[in-house]
């Protein structure tokens, strides 16, 4: 009894709380919507990141999908994920690398390669500034380097880099897209060749790579490549502005350890930055000092008009050896295995993120030059000048964190590094290198990006983490749990945490750009007068079956709801039947989808006014059904169509029809 | 435990309070204005939803406009409508015989709005077993011309 009055009055309390509770809630909701922001709901972030349906985020967001291989795009701030674009690996969803048109760009010098790990995003600028015309991306594992169309958001090229064994410090833009790079993470020998392991440091090189990008058409090609020491090239940028010209690489291992470089690639107190004067290059390979060198590599190319890709064989590629072209890398010593290596916008200081200290090594192009100008050498290696470390430092953030690893700017005079051991970014200010704010990250942050903030003009509204580590961050998954992004604002004195959301892969770099400078020049559909797709039928009067010998081409049509032919006869097992399939839709949004039961491929996914192929030989008589995989109207269901197959030795005769 | 009702009760009454304010307002501001409906509808009085308002048409058919418009119509239109027979949708021949020059147009340069506003549009939408007409990104100058073919078939 005692208890029960206990509790009553209790509960009598709580009833109390809730009623004055609910009153004030009430109350709240009457006052104005200003003084509502400013007051009780100035720490809910949720109305910060909400874009209400049917609206637009503010910026795109292009991720890299890591091990996945891919390209995701998201929105922000909302941190919806808007697509996800096949580069390196197969896309069965899109028959990305299974449709007969996709399946070149995927070519290498090894073979065809279903998979590899896309690490860093870059978007072309121009005058320093994202112009949304491309993004470029590397493949680590099988060195490469992709260009995605953003008018498309297709991959349009893949360019294999030779000499190289990991392309991790790429690809990184110069100022007006004049060349992308690629650095290599891995020193390999030189030429490539079946030698001992332990002859690392005599057979092997590392070769920095710069492919030059057509203005027009953004066609890529390696204009020319340095040979340096069998250093790892691990991350580079690009100068703006004053120090437009040069491009600035980080190195570690330059001990040169080919085993154990956990202990073997952190002896030494500072590693190197390489800096390349390319305008220097293009003077030396008009001079024709460039080598040519024999080299095996593919270029692929997807051509819009045809719908279609092709993979060229490459035989021969330019060397520039530094020893015969004085002025063209200069060294700059770095403490710690400098990791990222970011340009602040006005060209002035390259900070070096050394991963294995506590400091912020950040260095002066002006006093480059003039270290350069007197000669400051400490020594000479491989032919390469390695300046004096005091003559070229602008200054240090001391003390800032644990393991930095990457920079970026705002574009009011501010850097935030991002600090992995210490799972933390940290802003300073540029100039006096001191500490201004930090915010912790969860968790292990490698990357972060603001958008346009490694471009001269950035747009310094948001920041986005790209974390290493997820752990109790969502709903656990088993022991394999998603990647993960973290959104913060930061306009104020103090960076704010916003929002986090989910990554494809393992997020690497990211690239961010103002909506308004891709949106305008989005495609809607293909055009089908423009449609050279040497299988293309530009309405179902063109469709038909031929035979070649064992080959079968079907010239297929596809418009809501149904398929022309939809019903196809004379096919035998073992033939090798090629389904080109067009889309006759002009409107936005139409695609239409392909598939056919049994036939150990992924569906073609057809846009508007596109055609695509995809192959079958069917291995047992029977009639097959195909279907439109993608609803496309009322009359989706209904979209259908069957194929017979006969034995190989049969006379059924070849025929194909609709509505008869 | 009676308490525990009375807890109960409070807290929704507060809540339902609350609500129902909010509620009030949204309704307010959704209510739709209600058109009056046409008495009688005569297709060949209806010019359709879309930017062609007034069309004038020569009495001799222009036999190379038509041409042009026979080549559009048999890229862009004929996997759905065959010129002389029903198909997927209704065949353009004699269509101006039960149709406004300005309808066919607009049937053809807007069709999302015309099946989803146009009287006519609707009904052949529910005839032609709700197979939507496409949008096939044609110009006007395109439109026109397949205006003239259809004075041939």
């Amino acid at each position: 009894m005692k208890y029960i009055n206990k509790m009553k009055s209790v509960l009598t309390l709580i009833v109390i709380a809730l009623i004055v509770a609910g009153i004030s809630s009430c109350g709240q909701q009457a006052k104005d919507t200003d003084a509502f922001r400013k007051g009780a709901l100035s720490s809910d972030v949720a109305s910060r990141v909400y874009v209400a349906p049917g609206e637009y985020d503010e910026f795109y967001a292009f991720v890299s999908g890591g091990f996945s291989g891919q390209l995701a795009v998201y929105g922000l701030p909302s941190g919806r994920l808007l697509r996800v674009i096949p580069v390196f690996s197969v896309d069965p969803e899109k028959a990305y690398g299974f449709s007969e048109e996709t399946k070149p760009m995927l070519e290498t010098s090894f073979g065809f390669q279903p998979w590899d790990d896309a690490h860093h995003p870059e978007l072309s600028q121009t005058d320093g500034n994202t112009d949304g015309r491309w993004c470029f991306i590397n493949g680590n594992n099988t060195p490469r380097v992709a260009r995605i169309d953003l008018t498309t958001f297709e991959t349009a090229e893949i360019i294999e880099i030779p000499n190289s064994g990991g392309n991790h410090s790429s690809p990184f833009t110069t100022e007006n897209t004049e060349y992308v790079v690629a650095g290599t993470r891995f020193s390999v020998p030189y030429p490539q060749q079946d030698v001992a392991i332990n002859t690392y440091a005599d057979k092997f090189k590392g070769m920095l790579s710069f492919i030059k990008v057509n203005p027009e058409s953004g066609l890529m090609n390696i204009e020319f490549q340095v040979l340096l020491p069998a250093f790892d090239y691990d991350l580079a940028h690009s100068g703006k502005g004053k120090s437009h010209g040069w491009t600035f690489f980080t190195s570690y291992n330059t001990e040169k350890a080919s085993t154990l470089l956990e202990v073997g690639a952190s002896q030494n107190d500072k590693d190197f930055i390489a800096a390349i004067n390319w305008k220097k290059a293009e003077e030396y390979l008009a001079q024709g000092k460039g080598h040519d060198v024999p080299a095996n590599y593919k270029h692929n190319v997807y051509d819009e008009a045809t719908h279609m890709a092709t993979s060229n064989q490459m035989n021969t590629v330019k060397v520039l050896l530094p020893e015969e072209c004085p002025g063209l890398v200069y060294f700059l010593p770095t403490p710690k295995s400098p990791h990222g290596i970011d340009v602040d916008p006005t060209g002035e200081y390259i900070v070096g993120n050394g991963k294995l200290s506590a400091d912020l090594t950040v260095h002066s192009f002006t006093n480059m030059i003039a270290a350069i100008d007197n000669k400051e050498y400490d020594t000479i290696i491989e032919g390469i000048p390695v300046l004096k470390f005091e003559k070229v430092l602008a200054g240090t953030v001391k003390a800032a964190g644990l393991g930095p690893l990457h920079t970026e700017f705002d574009g009011r005079g501010n850097g935030y590094t991002s600090f992995f051991i210490s799972s933390e970014i940290v802003k300073w200010k540029v100039g006096t290198w001191e500490v201004l704010d930090r915010v912790s990250t969860y968790y292990s942050i490698g990357h972060l990006m603001i958008p346009g903030g490694d471009s001269k003009n950035p747009q310094g509204k948001y920041m986005v983490a790209m974390n290493k580590i997820t752990k109790d961050r969502y709903l656990p998954t088993g022991p394999e749990v998603t990647q993960s992004a973290q959104l913060f604002d930061i306009t104020g004195d103090k960076m704010e945490l916003l929002l986090d959301f989910p990554t494809i892969g393992e997020p690497h770099y990211a690239q961010g750009i103002s909506a308004d400078r891709i949106v305008s020049k989005s495609k809607k559909i293909y055009k089908l007068e423009e449609n050279n797709h040497p299988y293309v039928a530009k309405s179902e009067d063109a469709t038909k079956v031929v035979r070649e010998g064992k080959d079968v081409h079907v010239y297929m049509t596809m418009i809501r709801s149904h398929f022309s032919p939809d019903n196809i006869e004379g096919i035998k097992v073992g033939d090798k039947v090629y389904f080109h399939v067009t889309n006759l839709e002009q409107d936005y949004d139409v695609p239409h989808g392909f598939s056919v039961m049994g036939f150990e491929n992924a569906e073609i996914l057809v846009m508007p006014g596109q055609t695509e192929t995809i192959t079958w030989v069917p291995s047992r008589v029977g009639v097959y059904p195909f279907y439109c995989t993608d609803f496309c109207s009322a009359l989706h269901q209904e979209m259908q169509g069957y194929i017979r197959v006969s034995a190989a030795n049969s006379t059924t005769e070849l025929k194909w029809s609709l509505g008869e | 435990m009676k308490i525990i009702y009375l807890i109960i009760f409070l807290v929704v009454t507060t809540a339902i309070s609350c609500g129902s304010g909010k509620q009030g307002a949204d309704a307010d501001k959704g209510t739709e204005q209600k058109t009056g409906e046409a008495t009688v509808h005569d297709p060949m009085k209806n010019k359709g939803i879309g930017p062609i308002k007034n069309i004038v048409i020569a009495n001799e058919i222009d036999l190379e406009m038509a041409a042009k418009g026979e080549e559009i119509y048999n890229l862009k239109c004929k996997a759905c409508h065959k010129p002389t027979e029903k198909f997927i949708g209704p065949a353009p021949k004699g269509v101006l015989d039960r149709r406004t020059p300005e309808w066919v147009m607009n049937m053809i340069l807007n069709p999302e709005l015309m099946i989803k506003e146009d009287p006519d549009a609707k009904a052949l939408l529910i005839e032609y077993n709700m197979a939507p007409m496409a949008n096939q990104g044609i110009t006007e100058e395109e439109a026109r011309a397949m205006l003239e073919y259809f004075r041939t078939l």
